[in-house]
């Protein structure tokens, strides 16, 4: 009781501030409705027992993403007003094709069945939850089963890295770079010179 | 689970990924100027793993839990692919140099892309095929936009990452569906779930899937962004893009579509005839208008996709085999056409407009030889190598009853003659308005030269291709 109740209160607020994020006109709104958003996408997968995914999805999207957002609205002096002027324009094309995709859903779902040996296949790689937690689950499985994919992902992300700093690091000459090397190995006889000053001479 | 997966099949790529890394590392520790070597050291990597490939390939093997297969035919696809992209590369070496655009990150990220072509050809399941093809599509955003001074490359490289992106969606989405029906996204686990049909569902997935890697071969109606892109990035890199990801997301669709899907023929087949029909008729028509050499070869592409196409419309093993010789062919005619075009300067600067190609048989009798063969071949004139791709694909759709297509496929490639021949043209009969520049690479007229005599020679040898892309047809389909 208490669970559906919850359930329907953060599946509520999500949509609703889903709907929020698209409309609303301040863009820091907009992004601080989709922090929102994820907050209540994280409770509903507690609900469903999967705390790790929970966690992760506030760590990594709220914690970085929407934040990452967050600089690049306030940074980037963007007209938002005049990104909106062809809303109208394109609204009967948009949701044509948003009509025959809910068309295409529907149909999908009116007409769907499982194959017969998708059970089967479904339940042999995952280990008993009763007796693992679920990031010791998600752990043991991303090592060994699909250790394969995660060493493409590991490169895809390297190619993110090479990519990034390909097509932005630029070497500037006139830069006044501090060298710590060079400071530190400073002596004293590199920078202190000792004079006798004679009396009423100077140097 | 504690036993470690058999390595041994995926040798090939374990050694790119590596050498790509160690590459990497050579050019962020050596402080001077490193292109031209990583570049040479690139290419030795991607010969040695073109020896590798049959090497480690004996019959079909499976590994990584039935993620990754290889087979006759991903041997015979990687070797297309590291040729590929090993002539693009050794292309691209001189430009880079020319053009002062020297960075040692240019050969690790082909590297890369080809690292993902491979994964994509032996994908085994669908989280593979993924992020293969995200491997290799990251790779190649980041190459359109390599030159990033030019605001038509930056924006050339946003437009296919934005589309691209978009098309990987449409993938993920497919995929999903697909997964929902089987619960499972090994291959042969999907098969197996085919096998009595399948529901609306499934169709609908299958069906965003295929419109995904049909972004990624370019075909209509998914093909907005391909003469953009080949005009935008740079010359070497619109090489590059026109033939290694092309054979490689082509040959990641053959395996999708016959392997998982392969008792779903009846549903599929309808789609990618449309496809093909479209891509010919377009390609024909819209590179008659160009002036830009380079986006009409961006149109030619669209067209050679469509009659490639038609082999897998047919869906046996000899309309496979017709696809793997148009493949294999169509490499070497676009490498040989782009290493023409590369050499294509004036005052040191890179031409693309036709028009400059005035006269070039006067200034450049051999190299202007050479693009008339490449031309003649690729508006499918027998006896060049392009009239027998064509040759094998209509056969094979003749065989299953396919006339129509066949006969639509006779109609555009004669349409598209039109601009092949305007080439020739203007090249033999045009007065020359100014010279274009001599001696430019040594690299690029062996590249030249090379693929011209194979596409001119192939009559005298077509048994060992067709034989070989008959056996990696065969492999695909279980014989």
């Amino acid at each position: 009781m208490i669970q559906a109740l919850v359930f329907y209160l953060f599946a509520a607020v999500a949509v609703a501030s889903g709907v929020m994020v698209i409309s609303a006109r301040n863009p820091v709104h907009a992004v601080l409705f989709l922090i929102l958003t994820f907050f209540n996408a994280a409770g509903l997968f507690l609900l469903c027992g999967a705390e790790f995914l929970a966690m992760v999805l506030v760590v990594v999207y709220v914690g970085a993403v929407a934040v990452l957002f967050l600089f690049v609205v306030m940074l980037l002096d963007i007209n938002y007003l005049k990104l909106r002027e062809g809303f109208l324009q394109y609204l009967p094309t948009g949701a044509l094709i948003g009509l025959v995709l809910l068309a295409e859903l529907l149909l999908v779902f009116g007409s769907w069945k499982f194959a017969p040996d998708a059970p089967l296949s479904v339940g042999t790689h995952v280990p008993d939850p009763a007796v693992v937690t679920n990031t010791d689950a998600i752990g043991r499985l991303l090592y060994t089963e699909y250790f394969y994919l995660f060493q493409i992902a590991g490169l895809v992300l390297l190619v993110a890295m090479i990519g990034t700093i390909l097509l932005t690091l630029r070497s500037r000459t006139g830069v006044r770079k501090q060298k710590i090397s060079s400071q530190v190995t400073r002596t004293k006889a590199d920078s202190v010179e000792i004079r006798k000053v004679p009396s009423g001479g100077g140097i | 689970m504690s036993e470690l997966p058999n390595f041994a099949p995926a040798l090939p790529e374990i050694f790119i990924a590596l050498s790509a890394i160690a590459l990497l590392l050579l050019g962020v520790f050596r402080k001077d100027d490193t292109t031209q070597g990583i570049s040479a050291l690139a290419i030795v990597a991607m010969l040695f793993a073109g020896l590798l490939v049959p090497a480690a390939a004996g019959g079909r093997s499976v590994t990584f839990g039935g993620m990754f297969v290889v087979d006759g035919f991903s041997v015979f696809a990687k070797i297309l692919v590291l040729l590929a992209s090993g002539f693009t590369l050794g292309m691209s070496v001189n430009w880079l140099v020319r053009e002062k655009l020297g960075r040692f990150e240019y050969p690790v990220l082909v590297l890369l892309a080809t690292l993902g072509m491979m994964l994509m050809i032996s994908a085994n399941n669908l989280i593979a095929l993924y992020l293969g093809l995200e491997l290799q599509s990251l790779a190649l955003y980041v190459l359109a936009a390599y030159q990033r001074d030019s605001g038509r490359a930056t924006e050339a490289g946003l437009k296919y990452f934005v589309l691209g992106s978009l098309a990987s969606g449409m993938l993920l989405y497919g995929s999903s569906l697909i997964y929902g029906f089987a619960g499972s996204t090994g291959f042969d686990a999907l098969a197996r779930s085919f096998s009595q049909g399948a529901p609306i569902g499934v169709i609908v997935g299958v069906v965003f899937v295929l419109a995904a890697i049909a972004f990624k071969i370019s075909a209509v109606p998914f093909h907005m962004w391909t003469p953009d892109v080949y005009e935008g990035a740079p010359t070497p890199v619109t090489a590059f893009f026109a033939v290694g990801p092309k054979i490689a997301a082509f040959a990641m669709l053959v395996r999708v579509m016959v392997g998982p899907f392969g008792d779903l023929t009846h549903q599929w087949s309808q789609v990618i005839v449309f496809i093909s029909i479209a891509s010919m008729v377009l390609g024909a028509f819209g590179a008659i208008a160009q002036n830009n050499i380079k986006r009409m070869m961006a149109y030619s592409s669209i067209g050679h996709v469509g009659y490639a196409l038609i082999g897998l419309a047919v869906g046996d093993q000899v309309g496979i085999r017709g696809v793997l010789v148009y493949l294999a062919i169509y490499l070497f005619m676009n490498v040989g056409t782009f290493a023409v075009i590369l050499s294509m300067r004036q005052k040191g600067r890179l031409m693309e407009g036709i028009d400059d190609l005035a006269g070039y048989s006067r200034s450049h009798p051999m190299t202007a030889v050479a693009l008339a063969v490449f031309m003649l071949s690729m508006a499918g004139i027998p006896p060049l190598a392009g009239f027998w791709g064509k040759f094998y694909v209509f056969m094979a759709a003749i065989d299953k009853g396919y006339v129509g297509l066949a006969i639509i496929g006779v109609v555009t490639s004669v349409v598209s003659a039109f601009y092949y021949l305007r080439i020739i043209k203007v090249m033999y009969f045009d007065e020359p308005v100014e010279v274009l520049d001599h001696g430019t690479g040594k690299g690029l007229s062996f590249i030249v030269a090379v693929n011209a005599v194979l596409v001119a020679l192939f009559i005298f040898a077509p048994s060992s291709l067709v034989s070989s892309a008959g056996t990696a047809a065969a492999a695909l389909f279980g014989g």
